[in-house]
């Protein structure tokens, strides 16, 4: 969206007198909204969703402070270019509907988003109210997630403004974050977008990556559902390389591909005993958890459930596999960091949630070694304390070992949380995509588009490991670029 | 939702299943398996796929009913539906003229055996099959073996059929009678271990194809990692195949147990 058009929208009559109703002062003075939150020592006996959202009352207090900017800082910090301040006045308004359908005109999955985004890095980082008056920024992820929710919770969810059906055949490789959004962008556009999908469940890493008291699975079936009803559709158990190869996608009459399959490998680091029983990756213990359903007992998938769980790593998914072992029963859950927490890579509120529920937090402390008994089953970890050095490449100070100070604890469960590796099924399967020697696939920066014309690739695969919003970021610049392309093509036709 | 098109007792607890599966059936090479959930609450289990028909667009399984998800698949029935089949996945067999090519199954390990032996003998290779198993009626598919080897041996733990013995006797009977470039080993671990170890005595070249714990199986967990020649590899994306002298069966077998308490 242009300056002129957000400028036209802003001096809408509704949004001049809106902005009338009350005086600057009187905005800044309401206090930011707190979030009801489940009681920590409740919430870990069950897999509710932890935050509980807002009422409509405290969602148009909060709205209210919005200042409705002339130049909306928040918007340069989202990464899918959501209209904030439209979305909030309509919350302000009272006009939840409406603050919904704007939601929509940028994004596939508002309820996701609005719940999984780290905001504070984001929109809300570069709020005016952080910015020049020092106070806590507008809630912006809560708003969104007050109005998607509202709208989903009326069962009447309203479909974006469609182009007519253009008869052109696209095909999306994943159905995660990026492919999704990717998918409802052509959809709207008038392309017919069908979806392959490897596992058994629509969504990606919204279903098998980050638990249900995170995000709820309704919570993402209501976004797919929606995508459905815009005629976008799902092939569920297809491997694209596998089942499909590229020429029986080009033979099915497919005109364009995005690649969007995500993260693959997990990474470990190599060290004596890694392969124990009982030493997994964060991926395989979330998906037994969330996809298979595993700590149900109805399910036929097993899930260790350990007394004294130790997970490695510092971002979010480290932060949902401890907290999810907590819930699974585990006495004493720790995150082993090596470097302080002032590097952690996660959400503060997953750190703060995480505190809340009883976590040990062990930082500076680095896993040297696991011991196991007779039977191979992990018992103890060797940690090698650390203590932090130079900034390295990341800007980060580097961890060093302290020479000596090792100690050894004991562990029934480790979960290895240390980062990802591209899923390498499509670049191994497709001929004459360009890939990177870490596996991901190389693509213009700005349009996305691979080596081979006809395939474009977003997410995980191109960026390794990043955030859901960066994915759907990726999908939505890729449909632009594969849709003025496409329409290039048809007019030199 | 897959549909079983004929089903067939091999013995009391194998099972011989035709799954509608056309895709998989068109694009699936020696070597490939598939990932298997039964039911809405159904594990992920991996299987190797022994037969596939392109025109009437079947796979072929072989099931041993040893734990809850593979009980369940076996007792289905035609007309039944598997609520989900993906594949095919993993590398397919390295297949070329490699001369004498012994190949070696145990059990239900002779299923996925099948189409590599037909490969095998297709590709020019004079191919011995050595069929093991503890009684005779746990021997599966001879004749179709037949059908693709020069010569089938067969070795019974009670000696009800064919020689007495374990595979690997049968094997090295080959060995010392004649040159052999290469063996394909697919069984259970604890017999491509031995394998392993008496073709690695003679020096000759020996693939084992590794049916680990899995659950996505499109290489995203890690659960089915192993150590090949010291290094961590994934029997999904990696394998199912390795160079059998370098892979780790001990710490294979012990990975194998993980779940046995929790189950």
């Amino acid at each position: 969206m242009n300056k002129e058009e957000l400028a036209a929208q802003r001096a809408e009559q509704w949004r001049e007198e809106l902005r009338k109703s009350k005086k600057a002062k009187e905005r800044t003075d309401i206090p930011r909204v707190k979030m009801k939150e489940l009681d920590p020592a409740y919430r870990v006996t069950n897999r509710e969703e932890v935050n509980c959202g807002l009422t409509p009352e405290q969602a148009v207090l909060e709205a209210t402070r919005c200042l409705d900017c002339v130049e909306p800082l928040c918007m340069t910090g989202c990464p899918v270019g959501i209209n904030i301040p439209k979305f909030i006045k309509n919350i302000e308004r009272g006009d939840f509907r409406e603050a919904a359908r704007t939601l929509k005109e940028t994004s596939a999955l508002p309820a996701v988003c609005g719940r999984v985004c780290p905001q504070e890095r984001q929109c809300e980082s570069k709020c005016f109210y952080l910015q020049k008056l020092k106070k806590e920024p507008i809630a912006i992820g809560y708003l969104e997630r007050f109005a998607a929710d509202y709208e989903q919770a009326s069962g009447e969810v309203a479909l974006p403004d469609m182009k007519p059906d253009n008869g052109i055949k696209i095909a999306v490789v994943g159905s995660g974050p990026c492919g999704l959004s990717f998918a409802g962008d052509m959809a709207k556009l008038g392309y017919r977008v069908t979806v392959f999908e490897a596992l058994h469940e629509i969504g990606g890493v919204l279903k098998y990556g980050i638990p249900e008291f995170r995000l709820p699975n309704r919570i993402v079936d209501v976004e797919i559902d929606s995508l459905r009803r815009m005629g976008v559709e799902f092939m569920t158990d297809c491997i694209v390389g596998k089942t499909l190869s590229y020429d029986d996608l080009h033979e099915m009459g497919f005109k364009g591909i995005m690649v969007a399959s995500g993260a693959g490998l997990p990474r470990f680091m190599n060290i004596p005993g890694e392969n124990l029983n009982g030493v997994m990756s964060s991926n395989e213990y979330l998906t037994r958890v969330n996809l298979m359903d595993a700590a149900n007992p109805e399910s036929d998938t097993p899930v260790y459930k350990g007394h004294r769980v130790a997970v490695i790593g510092g971002g979010n998914t480290a932060m949902d596999s401890v907290r999810t072992a907590r819930r699974l029963g585990a006495d004493r859950a720790m995150i082993v960091y090596r470097r302080s927490e002032a590097e952690m890579p996660a959400r503060q509120e997953e750190v703060h949630h995480a505190k809340q529920e009883g976590v040990e937090f062990l930082t500076l402390h680095n896993p040297i070694e696991y011991i196991g008994d007779e039977r191979g089953r992990v018992r103890q970890m060797k940690l090698q304390k650390m203590e932090l050095g130079e900034p390295d490449a990341s800007g980060r100070r580097s961890p060093v070992p302290i020479p000596g100070a090792i100690e050894t604890i004991d562990v029934d469960e480790v979960i290895v949380s240390v980062g990802v590796s591209p899923n390498p099924l499509v670049p191994n399967a497709i001929e004459g995509l360009e890939v990177t020697p870490k596996g991901t696939i190389v693509v213009n920066a700005d349009t996305l588009q691979s080596a081979l014309p006809d395939i474009y690739a977003g997410g995980d695969i191109v960026r390794g490991g990043a955030t859901v919003i960066l994915a759907m970021g990726d999908g939505r610049r890729a449909a632009a670029a594969m849709h003025e392309a496409l329409q290039k093509q048809q007019r030199s036709a | 939702m897959n549909k079983i098109v004929a089903k067939e007792h091999f013995s009391e607890k194998v099972v011989k299943l035709v799954v509608e599966a056309p895709l998989i059936a068109r694009a699936r090479k020696a070597g490939h398996f598939v990932i298997v959930r039964v039911g809405e609450k159904g594990e992920r289990i991996p299987l190797t796929i022994a037969e596939a028909d392109t025109q009437a667009g079947t796979i072929t399984l072989v099931v041993q009913a040893v734990g809850k998800s593979s009980a369940k698949l076996c007792a289905l029935n035609p007309g039944d539906y598997i609520t989900d089949v993906v594949g095919p996945l993993g590398k397919a067999t390295h297949i070329e003229h490699f001369g004498t090519v012994v190949c070696c199954g145990g059990g239900v390990g002779c299923a996925p055996l099948l189409p590599i032996v037909e490969a095998m003998k297709a590709a020019g290779n004079r191919v011995i099959t050595v069929l093991a198993a503890r009684t005779k009626e746990l021997i599966i598919l001879e004749e179709q073996m037949r059908k693709y080897s020069d010569e089938v041996i067969v070795m019974t733990d009670d000696g009800s059929y064919g020689h007495k013995g374990l595979v690997t006797q049968g094997v090295e009977e080959v060995i010392k009678r004649e040159k052999v470039d290469l063996c394909v080993t697919i069984g259970p671990a604890v017999m491509m271990k031995f394998v392993a170890l008496l073709t690695e005595k003679y020096h000759i070249p020996t693939v084992a194809s590794l049916n680990t714990i899995m659950v996505d199986g499109t290489g995203m967990c890690g659960a089915c990692r192993i150590t090949v020649g010291g290094k961590t590899r994934f029997v999904c994306i990696d394998g199912p195949e390795f160079d059998a002298h370098q892979v780790d069966f001990d710490e294979m077998l012990m990975r194998l147990s993980s779940y046995k308490d929790v189950e």
